[in-house]
């Protein structure tokens, strides 16, 4: 008589942990073949148009992990770019002309400035009990404003070792710097989170609020520990900001509503408690090589603005009616 | 603390939260006033008949993008696709100021805000995709198919007509804003919309509970699709006051304005849940935020300044519903 083993057969744990990745396959998988493409179209395209492309997502990869950790938590944060434009111009403003070793406490501090930021995000909406979108709304406009008490115009500059840590190749041409600075970011934060008990109420809260709360999950505290985490990432966002481009600038960019796209075409569901970081991330790079691409074939940028909103509409429909097939069957 | 005391506070705190609950405008009228007096305290003779017209003037578009807010938040959206409608209307008005003339410019444009609310009703009503992320797709879309548009007629003359400058930034009689004329049946529009017809009845019924609407037979889909119908047609119609405001024709124009007729809203008492607010709060909460910013200014408070304050308020406003009303 054949021994039963105790958990799931290797081949089940396989079959399931595909299918939970199913998303995140399907778009590193589409990466692959927009490079193919890519390489097609410019036979030129190589080493240099990867440094480039992983320098200019980093900032909104970042942007788009922050906003990741909140939407899973069941929230969302409008504030995003209003506190990397914070974090970028402090940084940048406190670096200017500073040796090394400044630069680092600044650096530190404006993490942990980030954690702040996102701490008092997530108190007000847990202590008012003010629907997420309308606090972090409002508080938009609070962190862009003191970001012009901090700098009126762009202005101020980066640290050289900052810039280098994010700026050019590691070893082989092939490897960009920016691309191992977010590894390695998100790995040190994220996967310890993930693994706690804290990550998994993160999730928890996001599925069912009131579950969780029955089940003995401390509501209140976990959302404010998602919103910390948030603002920690829009500042690391806002620092590699600062870093690739050498000056801060107290306009926030684009990055608020692009992370809150990028989050959903990286399976994120709005609703909360469903996906992980990688989907959006590769999402994030998805979207700059399609743009990259566009230059190549002569496209006007307008139309590959026209091409975004349709692909991330188009891809959000195929997803809602997909979910609601399966809930049918 | 005396068990008298304690119950009289508690009825007349009871009484004030009824008051708020049921008739926010009321509370909110008084904000006005407060902000009114306020002004005229820091600066003794700013307040004079030209000061009222100008707010009320700098209020009008604000106040009908805010209607968009109101209505699509009625139903627990939100339309943060008004900034691009808007813009592209008003921009498309200017390039046809010459060849084909601005009444056809106008028909255009209606038409074009028109076709981007059909698509976000479509993908909100039918396809059930988060209206957030669809109101933000279209208008990625809009901009950028403007933006094209832009580069077409770059040749052709460009500018706002005289007829819109008048109507957007005139004031009869040095008293009475031109754009009124737009302002006054868009608004009884609104507000009988919302009041006396099934239509407005729907709006609530699908933000309070959608299940249940679809149970007593709310077609939610149909309703969705001419709900953003009408907010993009009320995008482009506030998008042609700002270009006559600021006589300015720019495919970004209005986009400052998103996130404040979302506040102004707010304000005004209607819930981004869905299921309760009306357009008569949202009016005010225009007129405040717009003293407020004109107060700021007027102390020679940075653009900075002004912007934290302005997020406090909204914050605070919206905890101070929260508390009153039980709900958010």
């Amino acid at each position: 008589m054949p021994v039963e083993v105790a958990g799931p057969r290797p081949r089940d744990a396989l079959a399931s942990w595909a299918r939970r990745n199913a998303w995140t396959m399907g778009l590193v998988g589409f990466f692959v073949l927009l490079l193919v493409f890519t390489k097609a179209i410019q036979p030129t395209y190589g080493s240099a148009g990867i440094q480039f492309l992983a320098t200019s997502v980093l900032p909104l990869a970042l942007a788009a992990v922050a906003q990741a950790v909140v939407v899973i938590g069941g929230g969302i944060d409008l504030s995003v770019g209003s506190m990397m434009a914070l974090t970028s111009v402090i940084s940048a403003r406190l670096m200017m002309g500073q040796s090394d070793s400044v630069s680092v406490a600044v650096v530190l501090g404006v993490l942990a400035l980030g954690v702040v930021l996102g701490t008092i995000n997530g108190g007000l909406v847990v202590l008012t009990r003010v629907p997420d979108i309308v606090v972090t709304l409002a508080m938009s406009f609070v962190w862009a404003g003191f970001a012009l008490l901090v700098l009126e115009r762009p202005g101020g500059g980066s640290a050289k070792w900052l810039r280098d840590l994010v700026v050019g190749p590691l070893g082989n041409e092939w490897i960009p710097k920016a691309l191992i600075a977010l590894i390695v970011v998100v790995a040190i934060i994220w996967i310890p989170v993930r693994r706690s008990r804290v990550g998994l109420s993160i999730y928890a809260i996001g599925s069912n609020q009131l579950a969780a709360f029955r089940s003995g999950v401390p509501v209140g505290r976990t959302k404010v520990f998602a919103y910390a985490l948030t603002g920690l990432f829009s500042a690391l966002a806002g620092l590699s900001l600062t870093a690739s481009t050498g000056i801060g600038s107290p306009v926030p960019g684009p990055y608020t509503l692009l992370s809150v796209a990028a989050v959903v075409l990286g399976g994120v569901s709005l609703a909360g408690g469903r996906g992980g970081i990688v989907g959006p991330i590769v999402a994030v790079v998805i979207l700059q090589l399609m743009r990259t691409d566009m230059t190549f074939l002569s496209i006007n940028t307008d139309l590959a603005t026209v091409a975004q909103g349709i692909i991330l509409i188009g891809v959000v429909m195929i997803g809602t009616l997909v979910q609601i097939r399966r809930a049918r069957a | 603390m005396t068990a008298a005391t304690r119950t009289n506070t508690w009825l007349t705190a009871g009484a004030w939260q009824r008051l708020f609950r049921d008739r926010p405008v009321i509370p909110l009228l008084g904000l006005l006033a407060l902000l009114v007096v306020v002004s005229e305290l820091v600066r003794p003779g700013v307040v004079t008949p030209g000061w009222a017209a100008v707010i009320v003037r700098a209020s009008v578009p604000l106040a009908i993008l805010a209607g968009c807010q109101t209505l699509t938040m009625l139903t627990g959206g939100i339309d943060l696709s008004v900034g691009a409608v808007a813009s592209m209307s008003g921009f498309v008005v200017a390039t046809m100021l010459n060849a084909p003339g601005t009444p056809t410019g106008i028909v255009v444009a209606l038409i074009a805000a028109a076709i981007a609310g059909l698509v976000t009703g479509i993908g909100v009503g039918v396809f059930r995709v988060h209206p957030l992320i669809m109101t933000l797709g279209v208008s990625l879309v809009v901009l950028g198919l403007a933006n094209v548009w832009q580069i077409q007629t770059v040749t052709s003359g460009l500018g706002v007509a005289k007829e819109i400058r008048t109507l957007g930034s005139g004031l009869a009689f040095d008293v009475i804003p031109y754009n009124l004329v737009v302002f006054v049946p868009v608004t009884a529009l609104i507000l009988l919309g919302l009041r006396r017809t099934g239509y407005g009845r729907l709006l609530y019924a699908i933000g309070d509970n959608p299940v249940a609407a679809r149970l007593s037979g709310a077609r939610s889909w149909q309703i969705l699709i001419v709900l953003y119908v009408i907010s993009a047609l009320l995008a482009a119609i506030a998008g042609f006051l700002y270009s006559g405001l600021t006589n300015v024709a720019s495919v970004t124009l209005v986009d400052t304005a998103v996130l404040p007729s979302v506040a102004a809203a707010v304000i005004g008492g209607t819930s981004i849940l869905g299921g309760r607010g009306g357009f008569v709060g949202t009016i005010v909460g225009a007129l405040i935020l717009t003293v407020v910013e004109s107060l700021l200014s007027s102390l020679g408070y940075p653009e900075a300044v002004r912007q934290v304050l302005f997020g406090a308020i909204i914050v605070a406003v919206a905890a101070a519903y929260t508390r009153v009303t039980g709900e958010a």
